[in-house]
């Protein structure tokens, strides 16, 4: 078990180009379960590659339990990574797959049986070890690539978006079982992925890149309710975060605290005119897309959220509000979190 | 680790180099014989690798003006055009409707063909050489035209049908939709699509030509009418005297414009001997 | 509606197998004929009594297979055409394996270091040979140059690459290798560029060094391509005659005669097409083995 650390890490690929990691400095804590959360292109990956050893920094350290590695080859850092495509070696057995990492660090022959029994139990698969990769099936496969993980007992697992290349109906499955590994064994884990429904429901906390920056770094709580940025508020939460501008700052409201302004409590709320133009029924909820009229933010497309038993009509204009209290404020210019301030909507 | 990667990248290039120096090394010594006087090139005790007397274009003069190395170029040439014709004509539309119109037994008759390849000029030329004989073929370059297509068909089907197979049918049965045949959208759709793979084929089946030697020694026995790679190394020998500058020069010239084009072409080339072995 | 029943009915039609047959049938015809016939004939010769300018034509038997059978010079051949391919093929796969994994990543003049590499390959086989043969002259090789200039050798003992019996059988070997070397080198490229870069960082990660990561690892994966360079280059090696043909003809006193060579030998320039004839059927074992492994490849490579 160790805690990760990066110091001002940056890897550009090609002089003159944007890096595809910038500056990222973070810590892991003992035993959490960290993502990295970004869209393709914003540098997760090549930073979870850097950890590794696979890829070697263009600045800064890294440290794993203390020590700065940035010299240490991916053998030498005891660190055990999961790839997206599971990288089993297909001409072996799923015991031989499993012990290959024993084989290589010359573990003594008599030992290995144990370790992979004790892995394969761990994990589920003790029926599988004659089997080669390609007769298992998707979730088949990411066990043993974690049993092959685990055997090692590595300080820190890495873990490459091991979920996209299962179908949806899978992956649900798949995660909970990632989950209850997790936390069975308790390895501190980083996790890479650009779906946030994922990182919302696995993270302990989670790390939002965007180009190769960190935006923000905070437990799943902290990025869906206080935002650092527009990038992190319309990343978070599906449908995306309603942003519109006023004067010299953006302000943002979630779809889920736009409703009907009858119905809410509060005493200081924000009206809008709201046009609905579409109605999507997705049994347990409605997505309402629309325009804002009249007043700073006419013609504004919005998303409202409402849960069942409203009869909404196409074309029809409600009195549609956002309590004070959820409305995000956000400098124009450089899209940061700024402190609430009254506006007006006149 | 920095020590580590200075060392393995120094391996690499000593690596590279002598890879490059072993299989490079007799065509520049092609070169460097083609220039030198006879003076220079047959004196033991001068260091080979200099110019001791200055370059000379003798043998290339001698080469050119004395001897049927143009000549044995242009048959090549020729017949190397011709076979490139018939290939074409006979290993398109059998590729195609291998790769498209009969099922299993397409795949099934596609190996059988590739199997063929198999079976050598050195087996077959005894026979052969009597069948052109026969025919009154021999020492005619029209034997080797009559012959060549069995060395270059198995391989261009073989090529064609993987290449062919690539195209998703769904282009021809919207092309069918719309009112052509198939034949017709075989024509006017598969073949222009399939250029670069009918371009690899007219690429190998002219370099095979100009490799070949067996069949080419056996049929053929008249100097004027020989292939460059029997010419060179059976006539430019004047009893039992080489003449070795202007041997090497014939070597070179030969070699070079074959070397060039076949490089542009090489990863098609693979693709067709590996198909199968190695996916995706 | 008449109109859509129209069209699917051209599709219909279309799909004839007529078509098929005519499209692929010339060239099944030629090469039936042209391969096919020749090959029945090459049998047929060899329990014949033909001969170049005769137009006679017995059955007698076995008689050729006895004769040459009994021939020290075929024994020495098809010795010889043993020995050369496996040494070659032994060396060539080493060799073309150190050289891929030299042109797996790329570098600055990676393409002109391909063209060098290529030349041997793509030369016609004959040209290049002339140049061996020129390199490995007893008198003026560049090769005894070089020894004796450092005092390996004296001046007035110089090896015989071609002219003496195991030199010139080297000498055989080493032309043949540095044909083959550009050839199996590329498609063992193909083959390692085949493997996912995953791989090998999943073995780095694992603890696998360089050395554990080629040999359990990369080498097993690359099975089926290692198999098709080893088939074609054995095909390549064993069933040719030019290189041995124009290196030494045979000599000195047939210890370079190979197979094909030999039968060159006897059935062309010594107009005993039937013997001839013989003595090449004797690589037909060889390339049944060979079609057996490659329909086997294809095979697993359709159900894998």
């Amino acid at each position: 078990m160790a805690v990760v650390e990066t110091r001002n890490l940056s890897k550009v690929f090609k002089e003159g180009e944007l890096g595809a990691v910038n500056n990222v400095n973070l810590e892991t804590r003992e035993g959490e379960f960290l993502v990295f959360l970004g869209p393709s292109g914003s540098g997760k990956t090549t930073l979870l590659r850097m950890i590794a050893g696979l890829e070697t920094p263009t600045a800064g350290e890294i440290l794993i339990g203390g020590k700065v590695v940035n010299d240490m080859t991916p053998r030498e850092r005891r660190i055990a990574m999961v790839f997206q495509s599971y990288a089993l070696y297909p001409h072996l057995t799923v015991y031989k797959n499993i012990a290959f990492p024993l084989k290589a660090q010359k573990v003594p022959k008599e030992l290995h049986k144990q370790k992979v029994e004790w892995a394969s139990s761990l994990l589920g698969i003790g029926g599988l070890l004659q089997r080669k990769p390609r007769e298992l099936s998707g979730g088949e496969r990411q066990r043993v690539a974690l049993a092959r993980a685990i055997v090692r007992e590595p300080a820190v697992f890495l873990l490459d978006e091991p979920l996209s290349n299962l179908d949806a109906k899978l992956r649900l499955s798949a995660r909970e079982e990632l989950e209850r590994f997790h936390r069975r064994v308790g390895t501190t884990t980083i996790y890479v992925t650009h779906d946030q429904v994922e990182a919302m429901a696995m993270g302990d906390r989670i790390i939002v890149l965007n180009k190769g920056y960190v935006c923000q770094f905070g437990t799943p709580k902290e990025v869906y309710d206080d935002p650092a940025d527009t990038f992190v508020a319309t990343f978070l939460g599906s449908p995306p975060m309603n942003l519109i501008e006023n004067g010299d700052v953006i302000v943002g409201f979630r779809p889920e605290h736009f409703r009907l302004a009858e119905e809410i409590k509060d005493s200081d709320k924000v009206i809008f005119k709201f046009r609905v133009e579409n109605v999507e029924y997705l049994g347990a909820e409605f997505i309402l897309s629309g325009l804002l009229v009249g007043g700073l933010a006419d013609g504004k497309k919005v998303i409202a959220r409402l849960l069942l038993g409203h009869e909404v009509g196409v074309g029809t204009t409600y009195d549609f509000g956002v309590p004070e209290r959820h409305l995000k404020f956000f400098d124009r210019s450089t899209e940061k979190k700024v402190a609430a301030r009254a506006i007006t909507w006149q | 680790m920095m020590k580590q990667k200075i060392i393995s990248k120094i391996i690499h290039k000593v690596i590279l180099a002598i890879f490059v120096v072993l299989l490079a090394f007799p065509f520049f010594w092609m070169a460097i014989a083609t220039f030198k006087q006879d003076g220079d090139l047959y004196a033991t005790q001068n260091n080979p690798f200099l110019f001791n007397l200055a370059p000379t274009m003798a043998h290339l003069r001698y080469l050119f003006g004395q001897t049927d190395y143009a000549r044995w170029l242009a048959n090549t040439a020729l017949v190397g055009v011709l076979v490139v014709a018939i290939t074409l004509l006979l290993a398109i539309p059998a590729a195609y409707a291998l790769a498209r119109l009969t099922g299993r037994w397409g795949e099934r008759l596609g190996i059988a063909i590739f199997l063929t390849y198999l079976v050598p000029p050195t087996l077959l030329f005894i026979p052969m050489s009597r069948v052109v004989a026969v025919l009154g073929l021999q020492d005619t370059i029209w034997a080797l035209v009559l012959v060549y297509p069995s060395i270059t068909l198995p391989f261009s089907i073989w090529l064609l049908m993987g290449f062919f197979k690539s195209i998703p049918r769904e282009l021809e049965d919207a092309a069918m939709v719309d009112g052509l045949t198939r034949f017709g959208a075989f024509v006017k759709l598969v073949v222009p699509i399939s250029i670069s793979g009918i371009l690899t084929v007219v690429i190998f089946s002219f370099t095979l030509v100009t490799q070949e030697f067996v069949y080419a020694v056996t049929f053929i026995s008249p100097r004027s009418k020989q292939m460059v790679g029997v010419g060179v190394p059976n006539f430019l020998v004047l009893g039992d005297v080489y003449y070795w500058g202007g041997l090497m020069a014939a070597c070179l010239i030969a070699s070079l414009p074959v070397a060039f084009v076949y490089n542009l072409f090489l990863d098609r080339f693979i693709a067709g001997f590996t198909v199968g072995a190695v996916k995706g | 509606m008449a109109v859509g029943q129209a069209k699917i009915k051209s599709i219909g039609a279309a799909q004839s197998p007529l078509l098929g047959f005519a499209m692929f049938s010339p060239a099944i015809l030629y090469i039936v004929l042209v391969v096919g016939a020749p090959f029945l004939l090459a049998i047929f010769y060899a329990f014949s009594d033909a001969r170049i300018g005769s137009d006679s034509l017995h059955f007698v038997g076995l008689e050729n297979f006895r004769s040459i059978l009994q021939s020290p010079s075929f024994r020495k051949a098809l010795q010889n055409s043993i020995i050369f391919t496996i040494c070659a093929q032994i060396i060539v796969m080493v060799c073309a394996n150190i050289l891929s994994i030299a042109l797996e990543k790329p570098f600055r003049g990676r393409g002109l270091v391909r063209f060098l590499i290529l030349l041997p390959w793509v030369a016609p086989v004959s040209l290049g040979t002339i140049g061996w043969k020129w390199i490995l002259d007893s008198i003026y090789s560049v090769i005894t140059w070089v020894l004796v200039w450092a005092h390996i050798v004296k001046p007035y003992n110089t090896p015989m690459w071609l002219g003496e019996p195991k030199l010139a059988m080297a000498s055989v070997i080493l032309v043949h290798c540095w044909r083959l070397i550009p050839f199996s080198t590329v498609i063992l490229l193909a083959g390692r560029t085949a493997i996912p870069k995953e791989i090998p960082e999943a073995a780095a990660i694992d603890g696998a060094g360089f050395w554990r990561t080629l040999f359990q690892i990369n080498l097993p994966m690359m099975v089926p391509i290692i198999s098709v360079a080893v088939l074609f280059g054995t095909i390549f090696t064993f069933t040719d005659m030019t290189v041995v043909y124009i290196l030494t003809a045979g000599g000195p006193f047939d210890s370079t005669q190979t197979l094909p060579s030999y039968a060159f030998a006897t059935g062309i320039q010594g107009s005993d097409l039937a013997a001839g004839a013989a003595v090449s059927l004797f690589l037909v074992p060889v390339l049944v083995v060979i079609a057996y492994f490659m329909l086997r490849l294809a095979h697993r490579a359709e159900v894998g």
